[in-house]
């Protein structure tokens, strides 16, 4: 009594420590919450690694455990044998590919276009845009296989690739973004004789890397991803991409059992390049490069 | 001078803009135009629709909204599967969302970059994936059954369970209600098989969610929330009465999208068996390509996307003017101006 009245300090003290306490008990409860949730967000993901090296009987009946009871590549083997698998991943790499660069070249040429150049329509055309961006995808299913049908596009290349070489969104990201850049640059570079084209792409461009990067990762997880669009626009086996070649897989017509090991080996394999995208970017993507060491 | 930088822009803007004008009119808007002439039309798949079609004005849209009939009960079964599934899948996911962006947020936390991987994850890969990883995880000897069986309980055979789980609640209602399912069919809830796509899709977009909320809340900053900590508020009523005002904006754009997104589920569907079982995941985005491809019912097909278009598009316009309520921030005050002095007024008449 006396102590703390006469100095104070200890007082303050106790009243830190049992802060402190009731700290350490919140946070040990967050902790807790989350490393649960983490386990439960990827967990599925080891077991399915860890499936599709198991045998068929050891995957049905040991789902959870993380290492097979015997290692079994024979789902692998039959991917790479029996299964077109090959094939599939050629076509969805083509496809990704050519739509990826077309997106980033032209979605940005038209969002510079709708940012900085003064042409008559300028507003009517980005009026359009705004229209087509609320247009749901699955809407478009049955009016693409239409117009490929019409066109005599359907079940080619080029109707799996044309129709989403350029994407909305896309040229309405790039918009804002060489909003957000100041114009004094490009008309120095204009002033001293550069043409437009020449302006945009050796001057603005490289200033909207980051959005380019955006846009990069956006395109190719969205083309490679790709489902519905490729189910109505072919229907021959050659033309199959992953996702496709992989539903028929699932939705399994194929012979006896339940083949998880071979379903869940095409999961895995098909999930590699978007994952490995993701973790070059990881920073960027999650927002983790300011302050995300230092905090 | 200014004549001489701007004059070529006109063609250069033209050209830098064709391009994306030519893709997205033959293969967006045309088709959009084609397909509502087909609506219209008895088109059944063989040749091209203009010139081996008649136009049947507007039976294909009644065939589905008012005749009562197969196309009706279909349509109104996949109303109402989505209906649950969207229900269900907004709150649930914008809530973990912004839980796990509160969470990941937090400077005390370590290891935030391995918890924003953690949940972020599954928003990355195809749908074609990760709905063969939920058909393993799901099936009935499966992980999850055997996870359930440690706390003694018996997981039902969930792909393949048609019950909703409130049917036995609901199951004396044999009265009619709208296009062509009686009260039982609409207040059975959604079936077992449902309830595993609906957990799909919390799975896969709470995460994307987490980013949009993570970017918020880092251009918010922290200030106003140490000085309310200061004030001695508690972190719920910190939460509650200073982070999620500022949210508002997030929070609308997240409800938007998700509102959107559900009602577009097609892929989980096609890869789980097209509505099975029993129709009960039949959603109208996936009745709509198979009474096409499958039934040859072009036009109804086609009336079908365009009913959900209409629904996709009425429900934007509504988050939008409710979005736009909360932003009018002028008018707004001057009504809550007007609604205190009311209230004052009434309390000094209440007390003289």
């Amino acid at each position: 009594m006396t102590a703390t009245t006469a100095t104070g300090a200890p007082r303050i003290r106790r009243h830190h420590r049992t802060y402190t306490t009731g700290q350490i008990v919140t946070t040990a409860v967050t902790y807790a919450i989350l490393i649960l949730l983490a386990v439960v967000y990827i967990y599925p993901f080891l077991i399915s690694v860890a499936g599709s090296f198991k045998t068929e009987a050891d995957a049905t009946q040991n789902p959870l455990s993380l290492l097979p009871q015997t290692w079994s590549f024979t789902a692998y083997e039959r991917l790479f044998t029996s299964v077109p698998l090959l094939g599939w991943a050629g076509n969805s790499a083509l496809i990704t590919v050519i739509v990826t660069l077309s997106r980033v070249f032209f979605d940005s040429l038209a969002g510079y276009a709708l940012s900085r150049l003064h042409f008559r329509g300028r507003a009517i055309v980005f009026a359009g845009l705004i229209a087509v961006m609320a247009v749901p995808n699955v809407v478009l299913l049955i009016p693409r296989f239409l117009i490929l049908k019409q066109l005599g596009l359907y079940d080619s290349y080029a109707g799996m690739i044309i129709p989403i070489l350029i994407d909305a969104a896309g040229i309405f990201i790039m918009k804002q973004f060489f909003e957000s850049i100041p114009v004094s640059v490009e008309e120095a570079a204009r002033i001293d004789g550069a043409g437009i084209f020449r302006t945009f792409w050796s001057i603005v461009l490289p200033m909207a890397v980051p959005a380019l990067i955006t846009l990069f990762i956006l395109s190719f997880q969205g083309s490679w991803n790709e489902f519905a669009h490729f189910i109505v626009s072919r229907q021959s086996a050659d033309l199959n991409t992953l996702t496709t070649g992989v539903a028929s897989l699932t939705s399994g017509q194929l012979g006896e059992g339940n083949q998880y090991p071979l379903k869940l080996a095409a999961a895995v394999l098909m999930s590699i390049p978007v994952a490995v995208i993701f973790f070059i970017f990881q920073r960027r993507i999650l927002s983790t490069s300011e302050g995300g060491e230092k905090g | 001078m200014a004549r001489g930088i701007r004059g070529p822009e006109g063609r250069y803007g033209w050209a830098f803009v064709t391009p994306a004008m030519v893709i997205i009119g033959v293969f967006l808007v045309l088709p959009i135009l084609l397909a509502l002439y087909v609506s219209f039309s008895d088109w059944n798949g063989l040749g091209s629709p203009l010139g081996n079609s008649r136009p049947v004005g507007g039976e294909n849209y009644a065939n589905v909204l008012v005749e009562s009939g197969l196309a009706q009960r279909d349509f109104g079964t996949a109303i109402r599967n989505n209906l649950y599934y969207v229900l269900l899948v907004v709150p649930l996911q914008t809530a973990l969302a912004l839980f796990l962006a509160v969470q990941v947020n937090n400077r005390l936390l370590k290891a935030r970059g391995f918890f924003r991987t953690a949940f972020y994850f599954p928003s990355v890969t195809s749908s074609v994936a990760i709905t063969t990883i939920f058909i393993f995880l799901f099936a009935s000897s499966g992980a999850i059954n055997q996870v359930l069986a440690w706390f003694g309980a018996a997981g039902p055979n969930w792909f393949a369970d048609p019950n909703g789980i409130f049917s036995p609640v609901t199951g004396g209602l044999t009265a009619d209600g709208p296009l062509g399912l009686t009260w039982a069919a609409w207040l059975s809830g959604p079936s077992v098989a449902m309830c595993v796509l609906i957990i799909l899709a919390v799975f896969t977009t709470s995460g994307t969610f987490m980013l949009l909320f993570l970017a918020a809340l880092q251009n918010v900053g922290t200030e106003i929330e140490e000085a309310a900590s200061v004030d001695g508020a508690g972190s719920l009523r910190r939460f509650f009465s200073v982070t999620l005002p500022m949210l508002k904006p997030t929070l609308f754009t997240v409800l938007t999208l998700g509102l959107i997104g559900t009602w577009q589920v097609f892929d989980q569907i096609y890869l789980t068996g097209g509505g099975a079982p029993g129709k009960t995941t039949l959603t109208p985005a996936f009745l709509a390509y198979d009474t096409s491809f499958s039934e040859l019912q072009w036009g109804e097909g086609a009336a079908i996307s365009f009913i959900l278009f209409g629904i996709i598009v009425a429900l934007t316009l509504f988050q939008r003017w409710v979005l736009r309520d909360r932003d009018l921030g002028r008018s707004g005050e001057r009504r809550a101006r007007r609604a205190e002095a009311r209230l004052r007024r009434e309390a000094e008449g209440a007390r003289s």
